[in-house]
């Protein structure tokens, strides 16, 4: 296909100056989850002591995973925001072909999510043990999750014109998602209901928590390491072909 | 060699048929307009050339390749300005260029100098770091054109690339319009409810309203075919039937107090039709102007203030629910 691997290039570069020049987004996506971490995590972990660590460093993967969560979707819900200015119908009557389209934001909105983690890492050094094997399974688990979850965002983006509809993703897709991840508390093991541990276990970035969690604290965890990988990596894929999907379908 | 050919091309939204069976040719190298009100069908007829839009039946061939079946050749083929900017306004213009160049799959040994000559001949070398938030209406419009033409496409599109400015910036664009047209040898199609525009900017012009061509010709030939000029006198309560034997009148209208005639060669027979009537007025000759082939095929006048989407788009938008 004509333009493919340029158009990716392209579009992936134009995603890359625009985080290069939106400094308050950045600067926003990196505050708010470090106000959990210090804030949240330091109230709470006064009266809360799992064994062995502080309750920050035991959120600690939590709060990554959250980060990569909400930017990722943020990013691919900006779209409507490319389609507002009509910077979206340049790129859709070229003809670099849909899927390239697709790939290139989701590539746009990965790079986004792994520099943030960088950040956050460096940051992790005051609250949670770190290592060399830490910081790659961290930016290997967020870039799994990013694949997936900008690719939601890009998806919900697809089918919107304007961000009339932005509180409404924000409070019934990505609150439920963090809130249910076990970013916060022990799935198992506590007193936690099992309707709520049930629950949990659908929501894709319990895997990635977990998977972060088990190598970072080396805590004992009711799901495989193996699994929780084949979760994410599954998920990623999944939603990868539906945001294919509703890119041709895009107007 | 037509580099577009239509055939038939329509396009309906639910009940409304807001391009109706349209078939034109349009030659390599020319400039042709679509001249219509809004809402007449220019931009759905546009969006279904670049195949934006699927034509709902009929067919069009541009730069040989056809909309329906070849849709990627097409988009190789055309560049587009849109009615509404479409720049990246976070990015410089050189890079908002360099983007559309990865898009289109452009060299870049050959973007490299095909943008400098793009800038130069828009004047926006000075400017071409900036941000283009930073642009004016005018810069960004050029810098549209700029990249419309960067792919070094067979046909460029220009939907309404005047609307919105003010008219100072209007001419000028034009008058880049007109350089580009001929350093590039460009076939141009634009769209516009600028008559006058029309008239110094096109080769030919397709007159379009409510989804069909009405009349197509070069601007002279429109003009010439309403058969002489116009003379408007002002008299109180005029005996029109000494006009009936007069050969050269060719018609004669009374709106609000006024007779409006249709003479040829007035210069000459004008003194005659005033020594006709005792009590004239008031007395005006002019040459026809696309505004009145406009008048004569529609009956009525292009409005030129209404700048709000057309009644075909807004009509869809309505029964697809507000999407």
């Amino acid at each position: 296909m004509p333009g493919t691997l340029g158009g990716i290039y392209g579009i992936w570069l134009r995603e890359f100056k625009v985080f290069q020049r939106e400094k308050s987004r950045v600067i926003s996506s990196i505050v708010t989850p470090l106000m959990w971490l210090v804030i949240v995590g330091g109230g709470l972990g006064g009266s809360i002591n799992p064994v062995g660590f502080s309750y920050q460093a035991f959120m600690f993967p939590g709060i990554v995973m959250m980060l990569a969560l909400f930017s990722s979707v943020f990013f691919g819900l900006y779209i409507v925001w490319d389609r507002k200015i009509d910077v979206l119908k340049e790129i859709l009557v070229s003809p670099v072909p849909r899927t390239a389209i697709f790939f290139g934001k989701v590539l746009g909105g990965c790079t986004d999510v792994i520099l943030q983690v960088c950040v956050f890492l460096v940051i992790g050094v005051f609250f949670a043990p770190m290592s060399a094997v830490i910081v790659v399974a961290a930016l290997g688990i967020a870039m799994l999750v990013a694949i997936g979850m900008v690719s939601v965002g890009l998806t919900i983006g697809s089918f919107f014109e304007s961000l009339e509809g932005f509180q409404v993703i924000i409070s019934f897709l990505v609150f439920p998602l963090f809130f249910l991840s076990g970013a916060l508390y022990p799935l198992s093991g506590g007193n936690v209901p099992v309707w709520l541990t049930t629950v949990s276990y659908l929501d894709p970035l319990t895997y990635g928590v977990d998977a972060l969690r088990s190598i970072q604290l080396g805590t004992p965890s009711a799901i495989p390491l193996p699994l929780d990988f084949a979760v994410i990596i599954g998920f990623a894929a999944v939603m990868v072909v539906v945001g294919t999907l509703a890119f041709k379908r895009m107007k | 060699m037509a580099m577009i050919e239509t055939d038939r091309l329509s396009r309906k939204f639910g009940d409304l048929t807001a391009v109706d069976s349209v078939s034109f040719n349009v030659e390599r190298g020319e400039i042709f307009g679509l001249l219509g009100p809004n809402g007449a069908g220019k931009t759905t007829t546009i969006n279904m050339l670049v195949t934006l839009l699927p034509p709902t039946s009929g067919t069009a061939k541009v730069n040989g390749f056809d909309i329906r079946a070849q849709p990627a050749k097409v988009r190789q083929s055309v560049g587009i300005v849109f009615q509404d900017p479409s720049l990246d306004t976070i990015l410089t213009g050189r890079e908002n260029l360099e983007l559309h160049a990865r898009l289109y799959s452009v060299p870049k040994a050959v973007w490299k100098k095909r943008i400098a000559e793009l800038l130069a001949l828009m004047d926006l070398e000075d400017r071409a770091d900036n941000i283009v938030r930073h642009y004016s209406g005018g810069m960004r419009r050029r810098l549209e054109l700029a990249r419309g033409l960067l792919h070094r496409p067979a046909v460029l599109f220009l939907d309404e690339p005047t609307l919105g400015l003010d008219p100072q910036t209007r001419e000028l664009t034009w008058r880049y319009i007109k350089a580009m047209a001929q350093q590039e040898q460009t076939t141009i199609v634009l769209t516009t409810h600028y008559m006058e525009e029309a008239d110094n900017v096109c080769d030919r012009i397709g007159i379009i309203d409510h989804g069909k061509v009405i009349a197509l010709d070069t601007p002279d030939n429109l003009e010439r075919r309403l058969g002489g000029d116009l003379v408007c006198l002002k008299i109180k309560n005029p005996d029109l039937k000494v006009l009936e034997r007069l050969s050269y009148v060719k018609n004669v209208e009374v709106k609000d107090g006024q007779v409006g005639l249709t003479v040829e060669n007035a210069a000459v027979h004008l003194k005659e039709i005033l020594s006709l009537f005792d009590n004239v007025e008031a007395v005006e000759v002019r040459t026809p102007t696309l505004n009145d082939v406009f008048l004569k095929y529609t009956g009525r006048a292009i409005r030129e203030d209404d700048t709000d989407e057309g009644w075909a788009e807004a009509a869809w938008r309505y029964q697809a629910g507000g999407r």
